[in-house]
């Protein structure tokens, strides 16, 4: 190697690209809860919000427009419960305060846990459709044959973009008995 | 192999002292055995990878499963792609750079000689453990080279911790030769060889070898999640554990579309100094086809939806993505532009190098095209995971850069080997290629526009007339690369014409200044560089 | 095989020599669809198409202008200019006025896609591996839809019908000139419900909805497939659609709902009814052979390392298994491919599938349940 090859700078460039390497590398983990912040901010993915929104400001009810509301249910495989709400369709007001119950059942000898997780469509809906109280927000735990009432209590936020008429609110409901069993917990009511 | 080393050993080593045999190559750290080195390994994967797309297209030729599983199937698929990306056409441009850019910039070797043999070598090794997992009870890797959670997580076999071992060694690899190139480049230019001097071979694997250290951390991290979502119970992509599988797909696509421009900037520079060289008239635009390729590696991070317009995102994203990939087209529309420009009033000659680059142009446009068409979002629903998918990314991919990779194989196999490659064989070779590819390539818009998903196995019968078309030109373009094959052996057989240093009259560049074949050590004392070198 | 020859050479000169004139019989294109929606992606396709073609044909004569006219046999002398700014400029705006115009109806297009609101009807759909649930919302009527096409056209290369690989045992059903809003989910791993002839094409995410909306214009049979490899059986989950007027819809919903409630009557009542040993099995057969051979194949050796082996291993021989087994077939197990049967099959089917499998292939356990086993087990009377 001549003299005027020498390279000074190398071993100083090679940790910098390094350095950008491994900066990548956590910026890809980064990555998920950016996405998560991102999704919750605008309904991305139609996660709706999974801890307890403050109440309703019983003022601001929108009485001149109506936005019609879906639910559907459903048990993931490998759960032998049933899983179905009172009702399939049902028009509120923005802002205005509305109970839904649902019901699952477990036909089972064992006690099980399971965990509701909702998914909204269109998910530019998600971030207005606010729970103020939700058996979604923890596992649910059903004994040997038994069946739980579980209330659904939210509002539509009047902030809600006149465009949006109809929306559907999914539940799959998951078998979290081993997860629940191991202390994992799905939904992190923490924050 | 060993015959290229006896090559390089009579005329220009009897000053050096290195080990012979299989040590020399194990412990090389010449820029010029590890560029053969990655070439050679290139190659062979071009035909393990060929290899499975035949059994693909065997499986396709008539409607019904004659020949494979449908299981076996998606292994080959998978396969397919992973080797042919990671295996094929990444090793071979590294093989490129290894050989060119010392040479091209008035280098010694690469900054970092040693590093450069570990990034080979660990290479073969992840290939070998990628394709004996296909040995594992329930086989290898099936869920598509894209590897889609929780198809990949949840739902995969066993072999899906070797498939992330691997990927991980090759990203290793890749990063190291990354690393390697961005070094050499900034700190081994010949005095005199400005930034705005330099080839753009150099020029565009500059700017490849960033979008590299930039994507590979990415994609080692979302395999990292995969292994982990399958194996510790973490639920990145798991919607039963709170995650997203979409989310896979923008970590995947996040790395994987400036993967795509990783895998054509390259051939942007081998195209760029072959047509100058035929055409014996510079290159037209040599500043804006600099600020093209940045343009286009840039506007990379911004396009990775585009893959995911189906995947139920909201409509200002789908609008976002749509506008972004559109404006792609115009940095690379001028690449086209200046490339027919630099022909225009040439004084055209057509060796094999110029013919593939020529082919290139067109080939790689009309993929250009079907790219285009691709980013406008409403119709992308119907194209989307289509045939016309398929043609579009194997005419930029086959007709594109493994087309520029054959045609510098051309351009400097005189260099590399100090033999000029038979050009009868050569032209065959080309002829057989230009026709098969487009045999192989084109019926597939049809049978895409008309609704045959890709990734299947069987299909239904309106589709069964031009795939057994696509299966013909595919085993037809096989069988012709072994013209390619003989083309290269008898070059490193040092048979035919011996080449002089300058074998192509127009051609520009430092490494024309050396001898033919390039002696083992070259520019230990630096050119000086006086006026630009386009 | 002459006769294929001939069509195969005929299709090639189609397709190289005069690709417009036959498009029509020879399908190359994408369907103009039954849909407004699709009519529009359609054109919009074929105007990107032309001014792709338009700017191509610039492009490629000029550049085969200069191959043939300067080259160095005819004494072409190369020029030297090698930049231009205003030449290159123009090539930058021009592109870019270009790209607005096609921007444009696509953006209005993709827009008009996205309005899912005021729908008359709405069907949940399902997708799994490799089959589709239908649900609708607004009707009592739910099930699933598999690939009718028989195992051995596919692998014994038995004569295809036309609709080989597009035909399903259960269409989804929807009515015309309505507003039919589609929610698209799946069970499993990824899917992509896609119609061509409604140019909808959603991707079916396990534990997200999607949805997407269609106005079918015709009454009519319209095929399509999943899109998303999703697995072995990929190829073999296809999608019919029939679309009838609104009132043969009414009325076809209306009998769907009471032929389900009245089946799911006559089962109740005939849970007290001993099916007998043969009858069983034949019963067992067929519903295995509908719905389980495609992983555990025909002879239930499965496929190693995918799917497992029913015969001579497993729940299917453990004498003391009886419920697991139950269990494994109502419910499906999580994380894998194998799906809850509990509401597509019958409790005699049920009981008769899960006979056979403890019963063929050697696996000689002897057991013979019964519908009301089925039906004590998921009730929870066990």
């Amino acid at each position: 190697m001549s003299e005027q090859h020498s390279k000074p700078d190398n071993s100083k460039m090679i940790t910098r690209l390094l350095a950008s390497v491994v900066l990548m590398f956590a910026f890809g983990f980064a990555l998920v809860p950016l996405y998560e912040k991102f999704c919750e901010v605008t309904g991305f993915n139609g996660r709706t919000n999974n801890s307890a929104a403050a109440g309703s400001d019983g003022n601001l009810v929108d009485t001149t427009r109506l936005v019609t509301i879906e639910f559907h249910t459903r048990v993931n495989r490998g759960l032998p419960w049933e899983f179905s709400s009172e009702v399939r369709r049902l028009q509120v007001h923005p802002g205005e305060t509305t109970t839904v119950n649902f019901t699952a059942s477990n036909h089972t000898n064992r006690d099980m846990t399971g965990q509701a997780l909702p998914s909204v469509a269109p998910g530019e809906a998600a971030p207005y459709l606010l729970k103020t109280e939700c058996f979604c927000f923890q596992n649910q735990p059903l004994a040997a044959g038994d069946t739980a009432v579980m209330p659904m209590q939210f509002y539509v936020d009047p902030d809600i973009p006149n465009h949006i008429r109809t929306f559907t609110l999914s539940y799959m409901m998951y078998d979290m008995t081993e997860a629940a069993a191991q202390g994992r917990v799905v939904v992190d009511t923490s924050e | 192999m060993s015959t290229v080393v006896d090559t390089h050993h009579e005329h220009d080593d009897h000053h050096d002292h290195k080990p012979t045999g299989i040590k020399r190559w194990l412990f090389t750290t010449n820029h010029k055995d590890i560029g053969s080195l990655y070439l050679l390994f290139s190659f062979l994967m071009f035909f393990a990878g060929g290899t499975m797309a035949l059994v693909i297209r065997a499986e396709l030729f008539q409607p019904g499963m004659q020949i494979v599983d449908p299981h076996f199937f998606n292994q080959m698929t998978t396969m397919h792609g992973l080797i042919m990306v990671f295996g094929a056409v990444m090793p071979a441009f590294t093989g490129l750079a290894n050989w060119m850019i010392p040479m091209m910039i008035g280098a010694p070797d690469m900054a970092l000689p040693r590093m450069n043999n570990w990034s080979f070598w660990i290479l073969p090794f992840a290939f070998i453990i990628m394709l004996s997992s296909m040995l594992m009870p329930g086989g290898g890797p099936a869920f598509g080279w894209t590897f889609y959670a929780p198809l990949s997580t949840t739902y995969s076999t066993d072999s899906t911790a070797l498939f992330v071992f691997a990927i991980h060694i090759m990203g290793i690899s890749s990063i190291m030769g990354a690393i390697n190139v961005i070094v050499t480049i900034m700190n081994m230019r010949a005095p005199g060889m400005t930034y705005m001097r330099m080839p753009l071979f150099v020029w565009t694997w500059f700017i490849t070898a960033f979008l590299l250290i930039a994507v590979m951390p990415v994609l080692a991290g979302v395999v990292t999640m995969v292994l982990t979502d399958k194996y510790f119970a973490t639920s990145f992509f798991d919607a039963a554990g709170g995650g997203d599988p979409v989310l896979f797909q923008h970590l995947f696509w996040f790395f994987g579309h400036p993967e795509v421009y990783i895998m054509i900037l390259p051939s942007f520079g081998i195209v760029s100094a072959i047509i100058p060289a035929f055409a014996r008239k510079p290159l037209f635009g040599y500043a804006s086809m600099v600020y093209a390729t940045a343009a286009i590696a840039g506007l990379s991070f911004l396009v990775w939806a585009h893959h995911m317009f189906t995947t139920g995102m909201p409509v200002f994203a789908s609008l976002f993505f749509m506008y972004m990939t559109m404006l792609i087209a115009v940095p690379t529309g001028v690449k086209i532009f200046n490339w027919v420009s630099t022909m225009w009033r040439g004084s055209m000659t057509f060796e094999p190098p110029m013919l593939f680059a020529l082919a290139f142009v067109i080939l790689f446009t009309i993929g250009g095209f079907s790219g285009i068409m691709l980013a406008i979002t409403p119709v992308d629903f119907q194209y989307h995971d289509t045939y016309f998918v398929v043609a579009h990314f194997h005419y930029v991919l086959v007709s594109g850069a493994v087309f520029s990779i054959m045609a510098a194989a051309y351009y400097w196999l005189p260099k590399w080997s100090g033999f000029m490659p038979d050009e009868g064989l050569a032209k065959l070779h080309f002829w057989c290629s230009v026709i098969s590819v487009n045999i192989l390539f084109f019926p597939m818009h049809f049978v895409g526009l008309a609704g045959m998903p890709r990734r299947i196995p069987d299909y239904a019968l309106q589709f069964a007339d031009i795939n057994a078309i696509v299966s013909v030109g595919a085993f037809l373009f096989g069988f012709s690369q072994l013209i390619f094959l003989a083309v290269v052996v008898k070059c490193m057989a040092k048979k035919g014409q011996a080449a002089v240093a300058k074998p192509w009259e127009g051609a520009e560049g430092l490494e024309w200044d050396v001898p033919s074949p390039a002696p083992y050590h070259t520019f230990d004392t630096p050119p000086k560089i006086e006026a630009p070198i386009r | 095989m002459k006769a294929r020859l001939y069509r195969v050479l005929t299709a090639a000169l189609v397709l190289f020599v005069m690709p417009a004139a036959f498009a029509e019989s020879l399908q190359i294109n994408l369907p103009r669809g039954a849909t407004e929606v699709s009519n529009s992606v359609y054109s919009l396709h074929m105007y990107v198409f032309l001014v792709c073609v338009i700017i191509g044909v610039i492009v490629f004569a000029a550049m085969f202008w200069s191959i043939i006219r300067h080259r160095k046999s005819r004494g072409a002398e190369p020029a030297k200019f090698h930049d231009n700014v205003r030449v290159e400029i123009a090539w930058t705006v021009i592109p870019f006025l270009i790209l607005i115009a096609m921007a444009w109806p696509a953006t209005s297009l993709l827009l008009d896609m996205d309005d899912t609101d005021d729908s008359d009807l709405t069907v949940l759909i399902t997708g799994s591996q490799w089959r589709w649930d239908y649900e609708y919302f607004d009707y009592d009527v739910q099930y699933r839809s598999s690939m009718a096409t028989m195992r051995d056209q596919v692998y014994a290369n038995l004569p295809k019908g036309e609709n080989y690989l597009l035909e399903v045992d259960r269409p989804l059903v929807i009515p015309t000139n309505r507003k039919v809003r589609l929610l698209i989910t799946s069970d499993d791993v990824i899917h992509s419900w896609w119609v061509p002839e409604f140019a909808i094409k959603k991707d079916a995410n396990p534990g997200y909805i999607n949805e997407a909306w269609t106005r079918v214009d015709e009454p009519g049979i319209y095929r399509g497939q999943c899109a998303e490899l999703c697995g072995r059986d990929h190829a073999f989950m296809p999608i019919v659609v029939i679309a009838l007027e609104p009132d043969d819809f009414e009325e076809w919903a209306t009998n769907e709902e009471t032929r389900l409630a009245e089946e799911r009557e006559e089962e109740e009542r005939l849970l007290s009814m001993q099916m007998t040993m043969d009858e069983l099995m034949t019963l067992g057969e067929s519903v295995y052979n509908a719905q389980c051979a495609a992983c555990h194949q025909p002879n239930g050796q499965g496929v190693p390392g995918v799917f497992p082996a029913l015969a001579g291993e497993g729940v299917s021989v453990d004498s003391d298994g009886l419920n697991d087994h139950i269990d494994t077939v109502a419910n499906g197990v999580q994380g894998t491919a194998m799906q809850a049967y509990r509401d597509q099959l019958s409790m005699r089917e049920l009981a008769a599938v899960i006979t056979y499998e403890r019963n063929a292939w050697q696996n000689d356990t002897g057991d013979e349940v019964q519908a009301a086993d089925i039906h004590n087990y998921i009730q929870g009377d066990n």
